[in-house]
């Protein structure tokens, strides 16, 4: 699997395939019992800890449901990374957050508490969080889910627009397919650990594959079974030793 | 019946091997807060605010408890001392009691019930709702940002605390003793003064309520970041917090009473 330089590329797949692992491994939090993690040519898993903050302090990553640190207003929580990274004076870290918050649309709400934030507006903050030090990579765990349809598009166009601004490279890792395939440059289908599938948005559209074919269309049975693995009904009702 | 018995001792060792390993990882624990603990010392607003949250915000219940135990240690103290003619040394016994044993413990068991189980439940819902790896990924050691604060804060609230039970405890033994029943004011005071020595009554009690201090906070923080990221692991958390923390307060009590003690 590669990320080239500047792309925004989807990992997919059902549930407990590995998608937010991979995004943990890219993100050091796990360490690999086979294969390589490289970022930006430094192979993560073989950086010491001071090593592993350093690369991680170009990464930015926004989790499932914003993660935001829930006793600090929206301003404190997308300054937090300059406070601890940085010696900027104040007046520089309010004008940095300022900028921040206004790529997302919330100026105006700085001085909320994450309480008071609906599910999308928690989502745009963490993003604002998220690049609040212009990170080289920036990672996505389910960036769309539980959001409503506008929220969604929102969310959507700013993870495509900030990526461009920012010249960095986005890795989603999502279920949302259609919204995907609107913004990503590169797709990879995972299934229980591997890569099953791979391709651009017009490619996966036109995928005669059985299993990307099942995933795009949503249809509830096909390689992935509906059914959980479960014993017959002659056994059941007449018990193994009939079978 | 034999197999019973098997899984029966297999579940025990099990267990004793679950605790081992667990007071292993406190230990190991502790020694990774106290070399995370640059940051919380250096940049003491960090400790100071939590000094808010665990200290200050426990005054209330810490002040209104001394209060009380002070005011029934003057009612069962006159009862007894009375039998005896010695109803002047009310002032010895209310101070000695507080100072030594009570005011470092009672305050001990409240703070752990009001602050210990704050604390981990907030580590814990952190941990629980992400935000401890969000800081991770922001390249900021969750050890030394979000634990060493809360773990210090708590082990200088302690101290104070309990002084401040012994001090308001001294003072509802006054009210009974002295306004109420009317034991002599001046013996009240200068008995007390005479007998109670810096050393070995208030100094001892000085570094119980810091041993209390350093248990009570290892445990609240430790169980936090422990949690199982669930409501239910954070809520066991939480009450394990208390639990244990109780019985570590009673039990090194015990243990540093018995190094205290003189026989004189």
């Amino acid at each position: 699997m590669a990320i080239p330089r500047g792309s925004v590329v989807a990992i997919m797949g059902g549930s407990g395939c590995g998608k937010t692992t991979t995004l943990r491994l890219i993100g050091g939090q796990l360490r690999p019992t086979a294969g390589q993690v490289r970022v930006a040519g430094q192979a993560v898993h073989d950086l010491d800890q001071d090593g592993l903050y350093a690369l991680r302090r170009r990464m930015g990553m926004l989790f499932q449901f914003g993660a935001l640190f829930t006793d600090m207003s929206v301003f404190d929580n997308v300054a937090f990374q300059i406070r601890e990274h940085t010696d900027l004076p104040e007046e520089a870290i309010a004008d940095l957050v300022l900028m921040k918050l206004n790529a997302v649309g919330l100026r105006g709400a700085r001085h909320l508490m994450p309480s008071e934030l609906s599910g999308g507006m928690a989502r745009r903050v963490a993003l604002a969080r998220a690049i609040a030090l212009d990170p080289m990579l920036m990672m996505y765990d389910e960036p769309f889910a539980g959001l409503d349809p506008i929220s969604l598009g929102v969310v959507g166009q700013l993870i495509r627009r900030l990526n461009d601004a920012l010249g960095a490279s986005s890795i989603i890792v999502t279920h949302d397919i259609q919204e995907s395939l609107q913004i990503v440059d590169y797709i990879y289908f995972l299934s229980e650990g591997r890569v099953v599938a791979e391709g651009t948005p017009a490619q996966i559209r036109a995928s005669t594959d059985p299993w990307v074919h099942q995933f795009v269309w949503a249809e509830p049975d096909g390689p992935v079974p509906f059914h959980y693995p479960a014993d017959t009904y002659r056994d059941v009702m007449l018990g193994p030793a009939h079978a | 019946m034999p197999r019973r018995i098997l899984t029966g001792v297999r579940a025990l060792g099990r267990r004793v091997d679950d605790a081992i390993w667990r007071l292993g990882f406190a230990a190991r624990f502790l020694l990774m807060i106290l070399l995370y603990s640059g940051t919380a010392l250096r940049r003491f607003g960090l400790t100071v605010r939590q000094i808010y949250f665990s200290g200050v915000l426990s005054l209330i219940i810490i002040l209104v408890s001394g209060l009380f135990v002070g005011m029934v240690l003057g009612l069962q103290g006159y009862d007894t001392l009375q039998r005896y003619g010695s109803e002047e040394s009310l002032g010895v016994l209310v101070a000695l009691s507080l100072v030594r044993e009570l005011g470092p413990v009672v305050a001990g068991l409240l703070f752990a019930s009001r602050a210990g189980s704050a604390i981990t439940a907030e580590i814990g819902l952190m941990k629980a709702t992400e935000q401890l790896s969000a800081m991770e990924m922001m390249a900021v050691n969750p050890l030394a940002r979000v634990v060493a604060p809360r773990f210090w804060a708590g082990v200088i609230s302690m101290p104070l605390l309990a002084a401040m039970f012994s001090a308001m405890g001294v003072f509802g033994g006054y009210l009974v003793g002295v306004m109420l029943i009317g034991v002599d004011e001046g013996s009240f005071w200068s008995q007390m003064q005479s007998s109670v020595d810096v050393r070995e009554d208030i100094l001892n009690g000085v570094i119980k309520s810091f041993v209390f201090g350093v248990a009570i906070s290892l445990i609240a923080v430790f169980e936090g970041y422990d949690a199982e990221p669930t409501a239910e692991g954070v809520s066991g958390a939480t009450t394990r917090t208390v639990v244990i923390s109780s019985l570590a307060i009673l039990g090194l009590d015990f243990i540093l009473t018995a190094f205290m003690f003189r026989g004189t």
